[in-house]
């Protein structure tokens, strides 16, 4: 569609009007922005809820009244025992499942973008298809292979699903940063004399590494997020975080939850801080 | 500055990159697909064992359509009317972004995201908070005493929001909206600003500006944002869980429940199989009527 085309469609078939006066123009403009509040207030609106309550001394088992003012949920984050250790599964299972699926899906998407080979069709509709799988679809199938392969479920099959979910985000994110990088600057190195490991740390790994953070941040969310996938092949004897209060939430709730998402939020939303800041710096830098 | 030259014609070295990767694909990704096909045709000889035959039984799947006919529906109507409100919601949002946002335009953006960034799990509980029976929606309705007026509307059922079918829709629509806005924002954002200026020279009203310009080029984006709204909202059931009451059950409790409690393998693999049938040849027909152009934009 070219823009000659559009404007020549405005000609034939619109009726011409007077422009709009500029005050029903501003009362539009205000209109959206009103919307754009009431769509950011209902965004954050869950966000904001559970950070309050995580200063709430709730009367009953469940942390959804409001009672009284405490920070003593704060002050002991790790009370429940049950919730820590099921935190504490779900750091050590985003932490391998996220270092796995970075290197491997990054070496993935150095391959397809880098290279030209024979068959890098196929290997980008398998890149693909478990983005567009469903975990539920997902859940079950790794459990119908575990349960054919007579595997025990636990820890390590929670953390090879993990890295399977992972593995095509990452290879994607670093892709798409990487396309448009000049390859032939590594020549350039090599030919000054460089060698090819010099080459490789010098620069082609300083080029792909804000794809490579990035993807290795998105993959640490997607694991630490994840209850449907887990709760198919983490059987009896593991607990993430999100399955624990799954499992909990008929019968509890329990305001050191509030407490330990509000951490994950501080952390995540800090990481992203500093990735905006650091863009914004090098954006100052350019220009 | 790209160009294909520079890509390396690789013999060996592509290979070695690609085969850890693929090798975990391969084995956990493709392979299960094919145990959960064959399970899928599976029947269980003997009750008391464990073990499964494949017998090539395809009355699995009539079977488990039979049984789970309501909660399919279900769960793609429950998907179809999230999907909508997600457009409502946001478009007009994506649109105050790409085009009156002005300098606040990237912080925004990032906002959009942070939700994303705290637990989907958590996000739903803390809509347990808002609107059960002692949270601040209700009290605030009570307060204005209307909720005889959203109870006639269908807001409520009762004078409650929870355990109802308009909560699961509701809870859909807030945990897939960002999905929605971003490629919407994407495809407006890309519209040359000169266009609207040309329209307006040619004294065209906003609306037919908006109707002729600004809509048909932001359809891309509405299209993949219906897409990426749409496919996980059918198969999520932690809203359905968390919000819903046992008659809004989702497909995707269904095959959890078959596969984790009753156990019954074959009916849970046809289930998922069925309800991946679905997703895709609904993606196809979609594709096929908003036309090739758009999808591979």
């Amino acid at each position: 569609m070219t823009e000659p085309l559009l404007a020549e469609r405005f000609v034939l078939e619109e009726v011409v009007h007077e422009p709009l006066p500029p005050e029903k123009r501003r009362f539009r403009s205000r209109l959206l922005g009103l919307w754009a509040v009431l769509v950011y207030a209902w965004l954050f609106a869950p966000i904001v809820v559970v950070v309050i309550f995580s200063f709430n001394d709730p009367a009953g088992k469940f942390n959804t009244a409001w009672n009284e003012f405490t920070l003593d949920n704060w002050a002991d984050p790790f009370q429940r025992q049950d919730y820590t250790e099921a935190f504490l599964t779900s750091l050590k299972v985003a932490a391998v499942a996220c270092l796995v699926a970075t290197v491997f899906g990054g070496l993935m998407a150095l391959a397809t973008s880098r290279y030209e080979f024979r068959g890098k069709g196929l290997v980008n509709i398998i890149l693909v298809l478990p983005l567009t799988t469903r975990e539920i679809v997902m859940g079950s199938s790794l459990f119908t292979l575990f349960f054919a392969r007579n595997a025990s479920l636990g820890f390590t099959t929670v953390v090879i699903a993990h890295i399977l979910f992972c593995l095509s985000f990452v290879a994607l994110t670093v892709q798409a940063r990487v396309r448009g990088f000049d390859w032939s600057l590594e020549d350039a190195a090599m030919d000054l004399g460089s060698s090819p490991w010099r080459t490789f740390r010098t620069v082609t790994f300083p080029l792909i590494l804000p794809g490579i953070a990035a993807a290795g941040l998105l993959s640490f969310a997607l694991s630490i997020d994840d209850y449907i996938i887990t709760s198919f092949v983490a059987g009896d004897g593991t607990t993430t975080f999100p399955m624990r209060i799954f499992n909990a939430n008929k019968t509890e709730l329990p305001p050191q939850i509030n407490v330990l998402a509000s951490m994950i939020l501080l952390v995540t939303v800090g990481l992203m801080g500093i990735g905006a800041w650091r863009t914004l710096k090098r954006n100052a830098a350019a220009s | 500055m790209a160009s294909e030259t520079s890509l390396r014609q690789g013999r060996k070295a592509p290979y070695a990159l690609l085969s850890p990767g693929m090798l975990w694909l391969i084995l956990f990704f493709l392979v299960p697909m094919w145990t959960l096909l064959r399970i899928a045709l599976s029947e269980k000889p003997n009750a008391f064992l464990p073990d499964y035959e494949l017998t090539w039984r395809w009355a699995n799947f009539s079977d488990a359509v039979d049984r789970f006919q309501p909660e399919l529906v279900r769960s793609f109507a429950y998907a179809g009317i999230a999907t909508l409100l997600c457009i409502a919601i946001g478009y007009p949002l994506a649109y105050f972004l790409a085009f009156k946002a002005g300098r606040w335009r990237s912080l925004l953006l990032g906002l959009i995201m942070v939700p994303f960034f705290t637990s989907f799990l958590i996000r739903t509980i803390a809509w347990q908070t808002i609107l059960g029976q002692e949270g601040p929606a209700l009290g605030l309705l009570r307060a204005l005493s209307l909720v005889s007026v959203t109870d006639a509307i269908g807001l409520t059922r009762d004078g409650a929001f929870l355990n109802t079918p308009q909560a699961v829709v509701g809870g859909l629509t807030y945990n897939f909206v960002p999905f929605m806005i971003l490629p919407i924002y994407v495809s407006l954002e890309k519209i040359d600003a000169r266009l609207m200026d040309a329209a307006q020279d040619l004294y065209s009203t906003p609306a037919a500006a908006f109707r002729k310009i600004v809509l048909p080029l932001s359809l891309p984006g509405v299209f993949a944002g219906t897409l990426l709204t749409f496919i996980p909202a059918a198969g999520d059931y932690i809203n359905a869980e968390l919000l819903g009451n046992v008659k809004t059950g989702m497909i995707g409790s269904q095959i959890a429940k078959l596969f984790l409690k009753e156990s019954n393998y074959p009916e849970a693999a046809a289930l998922s199989f069925i309800f991946m049938a679905i997703i895709t040849a609904g993606v196809l027909i979609y594709a096929k009527l908003l036309g090739t152009e758009e999808l591979a934009a």
